[in-house]
């Protein structure tokens, strides 16, 4: 008997940006509820729950306000693969018949600026911290400028990204960044990490997501518009990778976890990176995305320069990225993020994604996040 | 001048201080060969845990760059008062390993994939950290 596929039967999402008074965890349990009602099922239906939140508290004390139902509830806490790990809980637990309806929820709430990291928690002596090093925007500003190097990526197209994400997010009623900017004003931002400016940088936000999840064969009891997960894969970094918080790096470049993560999950859905109609690519900055469409093998290295300019990326274009508004334009509450992006894959495959919908009805959607300290996550969903 | 600089460094075992030439101190795998900063018990590349001690070379080229543009968050222990940015990059020391430093130029005209650069000894607040410098005449 082969295992079951996996199908997502209800998703739900509390609005991303600021909101002061409201606690991360209650994100998460207004997320859970929403997809609930999305699924048309009761929290007494669910078998079996994972989830978490670097900084919004424990997933699994949500039991207190959705229901004492004793059923089993995983904390997940993997950065910005807490979404991406907890699906692929989710997915096995269905596949190994341990349950056959589950929700995965992801939330989170982040003081304002940038992320502050402790070097203890990533084996790193305090030197690494206190003398300046142990910056993520660091990171992003050093492997771009290579890249750019690399690969003849203009300023103009790191621009470009940063206008389509906040576009995409002025057509988002859930977005926190809400209002279009020209790709001037972007260029014109301070400086944050050389070549990035502040407009090209998402921030630290709140937010909470929830999806429900099912055998597919029974799918149809619950949606009349099944998306089917047909992989979901995290990865770790391998030796040679060019990763954040680095003391040093190896002479030889190796294929980041990124293109480990996105080629496992391209070969465990039988589905190839062209067949891609809708994709969401961590975007924590504008390089971030350029990046990662090579690395994802959507295009080639430097191909990114000519789609940009062609208009590829974009809701009309031939491969729309980040139709949402992307982390740019929804900030990144680290919990919640990779939700996020199979949230607007399935609402997009499902063809109610409002204002920013993808035309021509999209079949196969592809999520992937990148984080600290190197690891990926990765999926592909089709109809 | 090394006698006019702090004598206490911002951590031991990473550089060879107080010294005329200091080094960074890295290790070596005995049975692979790869070279990492800082030293450490394993290597990453291959899993084994016969690594060896190693002062790594002084001069290298440099093979990225950013420029931190506002305060870290803590524990960023700088100087207090007015923010100054700082050049951060990886410098490439041919054969061993890409180092990531801060450096002593934060000004982005004078920052250049591939220019010369070596190692140095910098003031940070009361203590000193290694850092890595233009090689001097080379220009941008």
């Amino acid at each position: 008997v082969s295992a079951p596929d996996v199908a997502i039967v209800g998703i739900g999402l509390h609005p991303f940006g600021r909101h002061d008074g409201v606690s991360g965890r209650t994100m998460g349990v207004h997320a859970v509820r929403a997809a609930l009602a999305d699924a048309g099922v009761r929290w007494s239906d669910i078998d079996f729950a994972c989830g978490g939140s670097r900084d919004g508290g424990n997933a699994d004390s949500m039991v207190a306000d959705l229901g004492l139902t004793g059923l089993p509830f995983v904390n997940v806490r993997n950065g910005c693969a807490t979404g991406g790990s907890a699906l692929v809980a989710a997915v096995n637990a269905i596949r190994a018949g341990a349950g056959r309806l589950g929700v995965v929820v992801g939330f989170d709430k982040h003081a304002a600026g940038a992320f502050g990291s402790d070097p203890a928690a990533y084996g790193l002596g305090p030197w690494y911290g206190e003398t300046g090093l142990m910056v993520t925007t660091q990171f992003f500003g050093m492997k771009i400028q290579r890249y750019m190097h690399d690969h003849g990526i203009s300023r103009a197209s790191l621009a470009g990204v940063a206008a389509k994400a906040f576009g995409n997010g002025a057509r988002n009623p859930t977005a926190w960044r809400r209002k279009a900017l020209s790709e001037d004003e972007i260029l014109a931002a301070p400086m944050v990490a050389d070549p990035l400016t502040q407009y090209m940088f998402c921030s630290p936000g709140e937010g909470g997501v929830a999806l429900v999840l099912a055998r597919g064969d029974e799918a149809a009891r619950y949606c009349e518009r099944p998306v089917y997960l047909r992989s979901a894969v995290v990865r770790t970094r391998r030796f040679g990778s060019f990763e954040v918080f680095s003391p040093s790096l190896a002479l030889e470049r190796a294929d980041s976890p990124t293109v480990d993560a996105a080629r496992a999950a391209f070969a465990a859905a039988g589905i190839g990176p062209d067949e891609v109609g809708v994709a969401q690519l961590q975007d924590t900055e504008a390089g971030a995305e350029i990046m990662h469409l090579a690395e994802c093998g959507l295009c080639k290295d430097g191909e990114q320069e000519e789609w940009l300019a062609r208009g590829v990326t974009g809701i009309s274009g031939a491969l729309p990225v980040n139709t949402d508004g992307g982390c740019l334009a929804n900030g990144e509450p680290i919990g919640a993020s990779g939700l996020r992006q199979v949230h607007e894959v399935v609402a997009q495959l499902q063809g109610r994604a409002g204002d920013r919908q993808v035309p021509g009805g999209p079949r196969v959607g592809f999520t992937h996040v990148y984080g600290a300290p190197g690891i990926s996550a990765c999926t592909v969903l089709s109809r | 001048v090394p006698a006019a600089l702090p004598v206490e460094p911002v951590a031991e075992g990473l550089f060879t201080w107080p010294a005329d030439e200091p080094r960074l101190i890295g290790s070596r795998c005995l049975d692979c060969g790869v070279v990492t900063f800082p030293a450490q018990g394993s290597c990453p590349a291959c899993t084994s845990v016969a690594v060896e001690k190693r002062l790594l070379g002084r001069t290298g080229t440099l093979y990225t760059w950013t420029v931190q543009g506002f305060r870290p968050k803590a524990p960023y222990a700088g100087p207090d008062g007015g923010f100054e940015p700082y050049g951060v990059g990886y410098v490439e020391l041919p054969g061993e390993v890409r180092v990531e430093a801060r450096l002593t130029v934060a000004d982005p005209t004078r920052l250049r994939i591939g220019m010369p650069m070596e190692l140095v000894v910098v003031p940070f607040g009361d203590r000193v950290t290694y850092a890595f410098a233009p090689v001097t005449g080379a220009g941008p």
